[in-house]
C-alpha cells in the first residue's frame, strides 16, 4: 500500500478531510474520503461512471455541498466558499466554452469578473493564447474550432485567472483516440510549464497514467488504493485495482509456506513462488495476481518445481505491437499472454490447439490479500 | 466562521426565493385568485342589481351562506345538459375530422425529402400567426348563399338554388376544423418524423404488406402523437366562443355562447360562475387523464 | 402511385389551408360592396380603411397592449421558466407550474370571466382599476405569461448548465451568471415568446371583449363587431394588410434562420476540416 507520502520538501496545497456526499438522503456518492495533494502535482481520480470521482471534483469547484467533512486549500478551510470565490478554476468536461462569446472573450471571461485593468488584461490574455498556440484565433467563436482547439481555449480560459488549482474533468473525453495520445503530452507540457497544482478527473487508465504523477482509484465512493501509476499497476492492493488497471490473470489459492522474504501460494493451477513477503499466516486463501505481459511461453516444459503450468492455445489475438495468446489450463482457467512481436514474424508458429508452456520469473506476480 | 456560512446561507435564500416568489404572485393573482372568486360567486345569490355575499358579518361572527340554487338549476333546465352535451359533440367531431385529415397529411410531411420539411411546416404555421379571427370570418364570405361556394356549384351545374350552409352544424364543423387542423397536424408531424425508417424496413423485410405495416407499425408508434394532437384540439374546441358567434346558428348549443349570454345578456354572474365551473370540471377530467397517460408512458420509458 | 396519392393529399390540406385567406385578399380589390358578388378591380377600400377612425383608433390601442403585453409576457415567463427549469425541489412547485398552465387548458371565455369577476371585486373595494386597456393588458399579460413560459422552458431546457457553472467557476455571482451568460443564450427564445405572444395579443377576441370598457375596443373588436353583423369590404382590405404584413415578417424570419443556420454548419466543417 503505497499511501500518502511523508515527504518533507513537498508543501500540501489541498487537504481534504472525512469528506462524505450524500445524494436523497441515502446514496452515498463520496463516502469518507480522505486526500492530500502536493504543489505541483498532477492528481487523477480514476474510476468507472458512477463511482463518485465526479461528485468530488464538483465539491472542490463548489458546486455541491459536502454532507460532511472539509476542504482546505493553502491551509485555508474553503468548504463553505461559492464556486466564485475559490482561486481554483475547472477546465469542464467538453469544455463549456461560452457559445456566444469569441476565443479572446471567452479567455478574457474570468479576468473581467475581476476587474483586471485593461492593458494588463489584453496582455495575459495574450500570453494565454501564445501558450496554446492559438493567437491567430482570437476572434473565432467556438463552434468555428476543431475539438483539438476547443480543447486549449478551454484549458486557456481555466488557467488565465491562475488558479492556486486546477481541476480537469475529463479532459480529453470528448476527443478521438488518435488525437488523444498527442494531446495528453501537450497538456501535461502546458500544466508543467505553469506549474499548476492539477486534479483530474478520468476513467481511462491510460489518461491516468501518462498524465498524473499520482492516481487515487475510486469505487463506490471511496478510494481502493492511492500511489504512483507504477505503484497502482505493479503493485496493486487488491482484486479491484489489479483487474481494473490494465490486464491481468488471478489465480486463487492458499498459502502453503509464509517467510520474510517470500512466500509460496498453493493453486489447483500450480505452485507459486512469490518473491516478496506478505502479512498473513499459511492456509489464508489468497489471490496471486499475474499480468499477462510478464509470462513467457516455451514448447518445453520449463524444469523447476513452481512458476510454470501447461495450456492449450485457444484464440490468438494479433495486434501488431504484440499478440496475446488465450491459454486453456487443465482446471479451465484461461491464461492471458502477451508476447511482444520482436521481430516479424515471430509468433513461434504457435497455431489453435497447441500444446505450450507457460513460466514466468519469482518477481512477476504479487499476492492479494483482499 | 458560523456567521459567514449564515450569511452566505442567507445570501443564497434571498435570490433564489426572489426568482421564485415573483411569478408565484404574479400568477396567483390572475390565475388563481379569479377562480376562487368565480367559486365563490358560483354559490352566491342574484340579487336585485347586485350579487349578495355569502359571506356575512353579524354579531361578531361569520357566518357563510351557500347557495346551490345555481347547481340545482342544472337539473331543472335541461337547456344546460344539452349545451354541455352538444359542445362535447361538436369537440369530438372537430377533432375526429382533424384527425382523420391530418394525420395521412403529417405522414407525407415526415415522408417527403428531408430538404423540403421546413418549408413545408412553414407553411403550416403560416396560417397560424395570421388573424385566426379574419380567417373565420373568409369562411363567411365562401359559405353564405351569395358565396364562393355556393356561385362555383351552380356554375358546375351541381344546383341550381344556393344551399344553405351559413349558421348550420355545416358551417360551424368546417369552420372549427380549419381553425384547429394545425394543431393536430404540428405534434403529429413531430412525432412521425422521429420515427425510425429502419422499423418499417424491417417489417416489410418480415413480409408486412405496406397497409399492415402501417396499421402494426406507424399507427402504434404514433400513439403519443395522436392523444397531444387530440387533446390540443379537443380542449380548445368545448369552450370556443368565436367560431359558433360567426358561423354557428340557433341549433349549434356551444357552451361558451351560452355563457357569455348568461353573463352580459342576462347579467347573472352567479349563474354564470357555476356554468363555469362545472366547465372546469368537464375539462379537468381529459386533462387528468392524459398527464396519467404521460406519467405512466414515462415510466414505462424508463424502465 | 402511393407517391401521387401522397402528393395530392399534401396539396389538397394545403388548398383548404390557404383558400379563404386568399379569399379574403382578392375580394378586398373588389369594388362591389356585397363583398362576394365581384364586379370590377377597385383599390377604394384601402384609403378608406386609412380614413376610417374605429379601424385606426383600434389598430393603435392593439399595437399597444400587444407589445407591452408581450414585454410583460417574456419578463415574468423567463421569472417562472427560470424557477420551474433550474430549481427542481422547492415548495409550491406543482402549484406554480399547474397555474403557469392554466390559461394554456382553460377556454378564453373562462380566463376573461374569472378575469373580469376579479377586477370587479377589487374595482368595489379599492375604487380601481376601470375596465379599460390596462385591464386589457393584464388578461393579455396573464395568457402572454403562460406561453413564454413553454417556449423559454424548452431553451431553458437545452442548455447545457455546466455553462453556467463555467461561469460561476470564472469568478461570476448567480446574477452575472444570468445577464452575462443564461440571458445572452435564451435570447433567440424570448425573440421568439414576444412573437407569438404579441400575435396571441394582437388576434385576441374573447379576452378584450370581456376585460376592455367604453372607449377601449381593439382592433379584433371592431372586427368582430362588424363580422357578426354580415361581410363588410373594409373588413377584406385590413385582412389583406394585416396577411401582407405577416407573412413578409414569418418569411423574413424563417429565411434568417435557415441561412444563418447554413452558415454555421458551413463553419463548422471548415473548422473540422482544417484538423484533417
Amino acid at each position: 500500500m503505497a499511501a500518502v507520502k511523508d515527504d518533507v520538501v513537498l508543501e500540501d496545497l489541498l487537504r481534504i478531510d472525512g469528506l462524505i456526499k450524500v445524494f436523497d438522503g441515502s446514496v452515498r456518492a463520496v463516502d469518507n474520503v480522505s486526500l492530500t495533494v502536493a504543489k505541483g502535482e498532477i492528481f487523477a481520480l480514476l474510476g468507472s461512471s458512477g463511482c463518485g470521482k465526479s461528485t468530488l471534483l464538483r465539491m472542490l469547484a463548489g458546486f455541491e455541498t459536502p454532507t460532511a467533512g472539509r476542504i482546505y486549500l493553502s491551509g485555508k478551510d474553503i468548504t463553505d466558499l461559492p464556486p466564485y470565490q475559490r482561486p481554483i478554476n475547472m477546465m469542464f468536461q467538453s469544455y463549456a466554452l461560452f457559445p456566444h462569446l469569441n476565443v479572446w472573450d471567452n479567455v478574457a471571461f474570468g479576468l473581467r469578473r475581476d476587474g483586471m485593468p485593461k492593458d494588463e488584461l489584453a496582455e495575459r490574455v495574450e500570453s494565454m493564447l501564445k501558450l496554446v498556440q492559438l493567437g491567430k484565433f482570437a476572434k473565432r467563436k467556438p463552434h468555428q474550432l476543431s475539438g483539438g482547439q476547443q480543447q486549449r481555449v478551454a484549458l486557456a480560459r481555466s488557467l488565465a485567472k491562475r488558479p492556486k488549482l486546477l481541476l480537469l474533468d475529463e479532459p480529453l473525453g470528448a476527443l478521438d483516440k488518435k488525437l488523444r495520445e498527442s494531446t495528453q503530452l501537450e497538456l501535461v507540457n502546458i500544466i508543467e510549464q505553469v506549474g499548476v497544482t492539477c486534479v483530474l478527473v478520468t476513467h481511462d487508465q491510460e489518461e491516468a497514467m501518462t498524465m498524473a504523477s499520482r492516481i487515487a482509484v475510486m469505487n463506490e465512493g471511496y478510494f481502493l488504493q492511492i500511489g504512483t501509476p507504477d505503484e497502482i499497476y505493479e503493485t496493486p492492493n487488491s482484486r479491484l485495482v489489479a483487474d481494473f488497471i490494465g490486464n491481468v490473470n488471478i489465480f486463487e489459492g492458499e498459502v502453503v509456506e509464509d517467510e520474510a522474504d517470500h512466500v509460496t501460494v498453493r493453486c489447483p493451477e500450480c505452485l507459486h513462488y512469490v518473491g516478496h513477503g506478505i502479512t498473513g499466516t499459511p492456509g489464508m486463501a489468497v489471490g496471486v495476481a499475474l499480468r499477462p505481459e510478464k509470462i513467457h511461453l516455451s514448447r518445453e516444459q520449463p524444469d523447476k518445481p513452481h512458476n510454470w503450468c501447461a495450456g492449450d492455445v485457444a484464440d490468438i489475438a494479433y495486434f501488431g505491437a504484440h499478440t496475446t495468446y488465450h491459454l486453456t489450463l487443465v482446471t479451465g482457467m484461461t491464461l492471458k499472454v502477451q508476447q511482444p512481436n520482436l521481430t516479424r514474424h515471430s509468433g513461434q508458429g504457435l497455431t489453435w490447439g497447441d500444446r505450450i508452456y507457460a513460466h514466468w520469473s519469482q518477481d512477476a506476480m504479487v499476492v492479494l490479500t483482499q | 466562521m458560523l456567521a459567514r456560512l449564515i450569511s452566505r446561507f442567507r445570501s443564497v435564500f434571498r435570490g433564489r426565493n426572489a426568482v421564485i416568489l415573483v411569478p408565484m404572485l404574479w400568477l396567483f393573482v390572475l390565475s388563481a385568485v379569479p377562480l376562487l372568486i368565480v367559486l365563490n360567486f358560483s354559490f352566491s345569490e342574484m340579487e336585485i342589481a347586485s350579487v349578495a355575499s355569502i359571506w356575512k358579518w353579524a354579531d361578531d361572527a361569520l357566518t357563510i351562506k351557500i347557495n346551490l340554487g345555481n347547481y340545482l338549476y342544472f337539473g331543472q333546465d335541461p337547456l344546460y345538459f344539452d349545451t354541455y352535451l352538444s359542445s362535447l359533440k361538436f369537440a369530438a367531431i372537430t377533432t375526429l375530422w382533424c384527425l382523420a385529415l391530418g394525420y395521412p397529411f403529417a405522414y407525407f410531411m415526415a415522408r417527403a425529402q428531408a430538404h423540403l420539411r421546413p418549408m413545408l411546416v412553414m407553411l403550416v404555421m403560416l396560417p397560424f400567426w395570421t388573424s385566426f379571427l379574419l380567417r373565420i370570418y373568409a369562411w363567411k364570405t365562401l359559405l353564405v348563399s351569395n358565396g364562393l361556394v355556393n356561385q362555383l356549384l351552380m356554375a358546375l351545374g351541381v344546383i341550381h338554388t344556393p344551399l344553405q350552409m351559413m349558421n348550420t352544424p355545416f358551417s360551424l364543423t368546417i369552420g372549427m376544423v380549419y381553425a384547429y387542423l394545425p394543431f393536430m397536424i404540428l405534434p403529429l408531424y413531430a412525432n412521425l418524423v422521429k420515427l425510425d425508417v429502419r422499423l418499417l424496413e424491417a417489417a416489410a423485410d418480415l413480409g408486412a404488406s405496406p397497409w399492415k405495416t402501417f396499421w402494426l407499425i406507424t399507427v402504434p408508434l404514433s400513439k403519443r402523437g395522436i392523444i397531444a394532437g387530440s387533446m390540443l384540439v379537443f380542449i380548445p374546441a368545448v369552450g370556443e366562443y368565436v367560431i359558433p358567434e360567426l358561423l354557428g346558428g340557433p341549433d349549434t348549443l356551444m357552451i361558451g355562447r351560452v355563457l357569455w349570454d348568461e353573463f352580459f345578456s342576462n347579467n347573472d354572474w352567479p349563474m354564470a360562475s357555476a356554468v363555469t365551473i362545472v366547465m372546469i370540471l368537464l375539462i379537468l377530467l381529459p386533462i387528468t387523464i392524459f398527464n396519467k397517460y404521460n406519467a405512466e408512458s414515462k415510466s414505462e420509458e424508463q424502465a | 402511385m402511393k407517391h401521387l396519392f401522397g402528393k395530392s393529399w399534401l396539396t389538397m390540406i394545403y388548398v383548404f389551408l390557404y383558400i379563404p385567406i386568399v379569399t379574403l385578399v382578392v375580394y378586398s380589390f373588389n369594388a362591389s360592396p356585397l363583398v362576394t358578388v365581384w364586379s370590377a378591380f377597385t383599390l377604394k377600400w384601402y384609403p378608406a380603411v386609412v380614413h376610417d377612425s374605429e379601424l385606426v383608433g383600434g389598430l393603435i390601442l392593439s399595437l399597444k397592449v400587444a407589445l407591452l403585453s408581450g414585454l410583460i409576457s417574456i419578463v415574468f415567463g423567463t421569472f417562472t421558466a427560470f424557477a420551474l427549469v433550474r430549481y427542481r425541489k422547492f415548495t409550491g412547485r406543482t402549484f406554480l407550474a399547474s397555474m403557469a398552465n392554466a390559461p394554456l387548458v382553460m377556454p378564453d371565455v373562462i380566463v376573461g370571466l374569472s378575469l373580469l369577476l376579479m377586477l370587479i371585486s377589487v374595482q368595489r373595494w379599492t375604487g380601481f382599476p376601470d375596465r379599460g386597456m390596462f385591464t386589457i393588458l393584464l388578461g393579455h399579460a396573464l395568457v402572454g405569461t403562460a406561453y413564454a413560459t413553454v417556449v423559454i422552458m424548452s431553451r431553458l431546457r437545452e442548455i447545457d448548465t455546466r455553462l453556467e457553472e463555467a461561469a460561476m467557476d470564472l469568478g461570476c455571482k448567480p446574477f452575472q451568471v444570468f445577464a452575462l451568460v443564461t440571458l445572452p443564450l435564451i435570447a433567440p427564445a424570448l425573440v421568439s415568446a414576444l412573437l407569438l405572444t404579441f400575435t396571441l395579443s394582437f388576434d385576441d377576441v374573447v379576452l378584450s371583449a370581456f376585460l376592455s370598457g367604453p372607449g377601449s375596443t381593439t382592433l379584433p373588436l371592431v372586427i368582430f363587431s362588424r363580422a357578426r353583423l354580415g361581410l363588410n369590404p373594409s373588413i377584406n382590405a385590413v385582412a389583406a394588410i394585416i396577411i401582407a404584413v405577416v407573412s413578409m415578417v414569418v418569411i423574413a424570419s424563417s429565411l434568417y434562420q435557415a441561412r444563418a443556420e447554413r452558415r454555421r454548419q458551413r463553419e463548422v466543417n471548415e473548422a473540422y476540416a482544417q484538423t484533417n
